[in-house]
């Protein structure tokens, strides 16, 4: 297949492909990072995590609407606007989320799993009685969209650079927010230890629910970002649900680092092997390697010891 | 202690109300087209049934039932699907005597995997066997490694996934998206026309009976003791010498040959099988009929089967809107409010009603001597 | 009893002035059927349908709930606007069409059970309905069983023909040989990149685009064909993979919400549609509203319908549609097939003079319909239509602009022969 190319042209190939897989990991962590950080520090899965992305890329879509409609000359910097309100959206809708319903299964994670399930299914039904069945077309500016010419025979997409930007920021915001804020040590004092985190006078619930409602506000914000590259309609959360476990799980649940890692290895896997084979049998083989090696180092690949 | 009874009065009980309903009440009062829902309900009762086990009493929640159920329901649909296409049924293809599907994939040659199947005994056995083997090898690697909980429900999951992808993706040797379809006889036996349904319904019930019959005995027998100890709390087991893993695999296997039985009997029933029934989406939604049965209840799962899908079957004809609305809310509900399902509502407040009308004196004991619900009153198993 | 006729007679011909122009082109082939009186039911029904001296019943079975919904809801609303104008227009056999609607709930075996409500219980005289092919071929064993008749809407894979399915979607051959025909005499296009969502229709019809490019088109080749699961979100490895390859065609058959993605991600890598030439065959009007239309515009779609077609049927369906289902709804490829199936049925009826499902299947072949939003169609012997294929550009408005159509009908050919 590459008998025919120039060593420059396969070069600038491989330059754009290992670009394909950088962009692939961005969105591999941004979309697992609302999800590890709720299931690591609190132990829930919410399999509800692709419909608040979901929610969030409709607010981007009515903020474009509105601003097509009100404001047209603010119109090519409507997108950061969009990415805060379809952050505080999903943040509220997962806080009460977590009031309504997460705080009542503390130390049930297979009862979250499914009561989370019902919630995504409620929200899929609601999204299809507000926005109809169809998909709506998210509209972007000018600028976001093309591509940027680095040299002659490279070019990276400009929405893949913005994601991983995003991606940039979003991360290290959280692990500042989670390592160095008077906040983020009393959610990991209520991980290692909640009765004496309790003691000590953190109100854990309340921590409880600033956690749940970080995670769901940060899928909101990849919900948003990924109006770039994806479809929004009731039922696109769903495309992304086994992607998004298998990242956090893979990594190992309770560290930031584990999913970085795990997003890391898992898009590069995929994206090259997407590049020599079909796209249906790398996603296949790419599954399977990762249930394999769960399977023979089932904590993940970098897992806190943390007692039981 | 003692050895309990195989059967608990309560069991006889609730086998013969169980009796009365499937094999008397329902074939009277419905057309062959409702009793043959009803059969298509009953085998998901199948997955239903084994999740009880695996979950319900050793809590360890699969989201990959489906596999099983498919792989039981393939197995039967290849079956049938080789005795359809007879070499006369199939003249017309450019390769005479293979299925229709792989005709057109350009294979002009019957897979070697495909090959037993042209035996019923072979593919009977393939049904019981294959599935069975495949959930030993997933429990044996996690559970030995101690795996549980949430890994477990989430690789589960993603297998369920990757089954899916595989048949939709290999639709030359599978049937792809549109399944394997246009089944027709069993050993020359038409299983297209009413009273073949009828036939197939009775024969179904037979099985469930088995099935409800084996995990009643697993229930009361040691095993099944270890399995609730185990989840209650597993370390303890372990320290008095129990191979805690093996007993998970047990249940776990059980489980999947159960769900294969299901399968395998619904291709019989609804004429073909397609993937859709293998994915993630299904797998839970077996799930949600054990929950609202009662996770811990052996009869509770199969009327949560059957409430399940007629409340589907009759909101979705008038309100299709409000159904997934309707099956979030039970999601929801059944976590929430009653998590030992409609065993729990019949338990603590239907059962003493009773109790109370027939025999004020007696109701205390015969309370606590209703084995099927199992003795964990309230809450659902810790993690 | 003579002032029912009376009233038989005048009421259609005041509601047909009352209907306005919309559908004034579809009724004009009509005005004899309409008028005469009601043959008696006896006569029309021997075997026992749900057909009354004044009414007869139908069903609707699509998926309005479930990931089809999307998909499928303009079929239903075609189906009920056909039905709205045939009885405005006098009905079927001086009976009005009842219609009795289902969900399919993109669920099969659902649609199967569903199937046999409305043949069983409700003894449809006829059924519009189903959308995949998976759908179909559920309720396929239902609908030979118990008699039904089936008209289907979906442009798909062929490879089947049953007595009891009208198919009024094209069947593949129909939709990709013209298309082929046309890139490769217009554009030049000497090398395709086969794109698909890894199912049955996209590889069947690659599989007959592929036999066509490389033994139908002068020194044509392939030069990579690829197929991604269903819902893939990812497309940047094969992108790049055409970069390397610069094809002079994508050829794409991708579905759903992986479509959408495709689209946004193409354009994003800087693949210029009004450079690169992409052809797909299964992105309607219905898919641009999703994908957004500065995604797709440049990009050329074969088919046989487009909402913008400039003839008078259509312009009244487009407004009839319109005024029934809201200025914003978009009509597709599909829409407008499933349109013609109460009105084949009710011709095909008319025809054979009876609802009875054998004579209406025998009197199928042949029957013409010169009211059809794509213009004429007739039902060829093995239940396809004869249609026109069209090639029609994407603009940002997301309709399609017409660059090109068949001369003749093409005619359907399920079991393409040196295509398999």
């Amino acid at each position: 297949m590459f008998g025919d190319y120039s060593i420059g042209d396969l070069g600038a190939i491989f330059a754009m492909q290992g670009f394909a897989g950088l962009i692939l990991f961005s969105v591999y962590v941004l979309m697992a990072l609302g999800l590890a950080i709720i299931f690591g520090q609190m132990g829930v899965i919410n399999m509800a995590h692709g419909e608040f992305m979901i929610l969030g890329a409709y607010v981007t879509w009515m903020t474009s609407n509105a601003f097509q409609t009100y404001l047209p000359a603010l119109f090519p910097g409507y997108f950061f606007v969009a990415m805060i309100l379809a952050f505080l959206a999903s943040g509220a809708l997962g806080m009460l989320v977590e009031w309504g319903l997460i705080r009542h299964l503390n130390r049930r994670p297979l009862d979250t799993l499914l009561a989370t399930w019902g919630l995504s299914l409620i929200l899929q039904q609601a999204y299809r009685s507000i926005f109809g069945a169809r998909e709506v077309g998210v509209e972007l500016p000018q600028w976001m969209l093309g591509s940027k010419q680095i040299t002659d025979t490279i070019e990276v997409p400009i929405n893949g650079i913005f994601v991983m930007c995003l991606t940039f920021l979003i991360t290290a915001a959280v692990a500042y927010v989670m390592y160095k804020s008077r906040w983020g040590r009393q959610v990991r004092a209520v991980v290692q230890n909640r009765v004496m985190a309790g003691a000590v006078g953190i109100n854990t619930e309340k921590v409880d629910r600033y956690t749940f409602g970080l995670g769901c506000g940060i899928a909101g914000v990849a919900g948003s970002a990924f109006t770039m590259i994806g479809s929004t309609g009731p039922t696109s959360g769903q495309l992304y649900i086994v992607d998004t476990f298998l990242v956090v799980v893979f990594g190992g649940a309770a560290s930031l680092f584990g999913t970085i890692a795990s997003a890391f290895s898992i898009s590069q896997a995929q994206s090259t092997m997407e590049f020599f084979m079909s796209g249906s049998m790398a996603k296949v083989l790419t599954l399977l390697a990762i249930v394999a090696i769960l399977m023979m180092r089932p904590q993940g690949l970098f897992a806190l010891k943390v007692r039981k | 202690m003692e050895s309990p009874r195989f059967l608990s009065r309560s069991d006889v009980i609730g086998l013969a109300a169980l009796a009365l309903l499937l094999v008397v009440i329902l074939p009277l009062s419905l057309d062959v087209f409702r009793l043959n829902l009803v059969a298509k309900y009953l085998t998901y009762a199948f997955v239903a049934l084994g999740l009880v086990l695996c979950w319900g009493f050793g809590g360890i929640l699969s989201l990959g039932q489906g596999v099983f159920f498919g792989l039981g329901g393939y197995g039967m649909a290849m079956y049938l699907k080789l005795e359809a296409s007879s070499v006369e049924n199939t003249k017309i293809q450019s390769t005479p005597g293979i299925p229709d599907f792989m005709d057109w994939n350009q294979i002009t040659q019957l897979p070697l995997f495909w090959q037993p199947f042209h035996s019923l005994t072979l593919t009977i056995l393939a049904i019981l066997i294959i599935p069975a083997f495949f959930a030993y090898l997933v429990g044996a690697a996690m559970f030995k490694r101690r795996v549980g909980g949430v890994y477990f429900a989430i690789i589960t999951q993603a297998i369920a996934a990757i089954l899916t992808i595989l048949i939709i993706g290999q639709q030359g040797y599978t049937g792809g998206i549109n399944g394997i379809t246009d089944l027709r006889t069993l050993k020359g036996w038409d299983i297209r026309p009413d009273h073949a349904k009828v036939v197939l319904y009775f024969v179904e019930v037979a099985f469930l009976f088995g099935c409800i019959l084996l995990a009643l005995f697993v229930r009361h027998s040691k095993l099944g003791r270890i399995l609730v100890a185990m989840r209650e709390k597993e370390d303890r087991v372990r320290f008095s010498g129990y191979s805690v893993a093996n007993f998970k695999i047990f249940a776990f296997c059980l489980a999947a040959m159960f769900a294969a039985i299901g399968g395998a009997m619904f291709t019989l029933n609804v004429g073909f099988m397609s993937p859709s029934f293998v994915g993630i989406v299904p797998s839970i939604e077996m799930v949600i009929y054990t929950a609202v049965g009662g996770r811990l209840s052996i009869f509770g799962a199969i009327y949560g089967t059957l409430l399940v899908n007629f409340a589907k079957t009759s909101l979705s004809e008038s309100f299709p809107q409000l159904w997934l609305f309707g099956l979030g809310a039970l999601f929801i509900a059944v976590v929430l409010i009653f998590p030992n399902g409609l065993a729990g509502i019949w338990r603590d407040h239907v059962q003493p009603l009773i109790d109370r009308m027939i025999n004020k004196r007696k109701s205390g004991s015969d309370h606590h001597n209703g084995k099927s619900f199992g003795p964990i009153a309230d809450g659902a198993p810790a993690e | 009893m003579a002032d029912e006729k009376d009233q038989g007679l005048h009421s259609p011909f005041r509601r047909k002035l009352l209907m306005g122009m919309a559908a004034l082109p579809a009724m004009t082939m009509l005005p004899r059927t309409s008028f005469a009186q009601a043959p008696a039911t006896a006569a029309v029904n021997t075997t026992g349908l749900a057909v009354t001296d004044t009414e007869v019943t139908v069903g609707i079975l699509h998926s309005i709930t479930g990931t089809m919904a999307i998909s499928e809801t303009g079929s239903v609303q075609a189906e009920k606007l056909a039905i709205e104008q045939i009885n405005a227009s006098g009905g079927v056999l001086g009976r009005k069409i009842k219609f009795i609607q289902e969900d399919g709930a993109s669920d099969w075996p659902n649609f199967a059970e569903k199937a046999k409500k409305l043949l069983v219980n409700d003894k449809c005289a006829a059924v519009m309905g189903c959308w995949t092919s998976a759908s179909r071929k559920a309720v396929l064993p239902v609908f030979e069983q118990y008699n039904g008749m089936l008209y289907y809407p979906t442009f798909y894979e062929g490879l089947e023909q049953s007595k009891n399915v009208i198919y009024t979607g094209q069947e593949a051959t129909q939709q990709i040989i013209a298309g082929l025909d046309w890139v490769n005499k217009t554009k030049g296009a000497k090398s395709f990149y086969l794109l698909g969502s890894d199912y049955i229709w996209p590889r069947t019809s690659n599989k007959i685009a592929r036999k066509h490019i490389e033994g139908h088109l002068q020194g044509c080749k392939v030069v990579g064909e690829e197929y991604f699961p269903l819902g893939h979100t990812q497309f940047n490895s094969v992108i790049n993979k055409i970069k390397l390859t610069k094809p002079d065609v994508i050829y794409a058959i991708i579905v759903g919400g992986s479509n959408v993605a495709f689209y946004k991600q193409l354009k994003a890598a800087g693949i210029d549609l009004s450079k690169q030439t992409l052809l797909t065959i299964s992105v309607t009007e219905d898919e641009i509203d999703g994908i957004g239309g500065e995604n797709i515009a440049g990009a050329y779609a074969c088919m046989k319908y487009f909402q913008s077609l400039d003839n008078p049927n259509n312009k009244a369906f487009v407004a009839a549609f319109k005024k029934m289902w809201g200025e914003k709804t978009v009509i597709g490829d599909v829409t407008q097939a499933a349109y013609l199936g109460p009105w084949l049925w009710k011709l095909t009826v008319e025809k054979a003079g009876s609802f009875d499902i054998d004579k209406v299947a025998a009197a199928s072949p042949g029957v013409e319909f010169k009211g059809a939003p794509e213009g004429y169609v007739r039902v060829h012997e093995n239940h396809h239509l004869w249609s026109k294929t069209r090639v029609g550009k994407a603009k940002l408005d997301g309709q399609y602009e017409l660059v090109y159509e068949t001369a003749d009908l093409v005619e359907p050919d399920p079991f393409p022969k040196g295509y398999q």
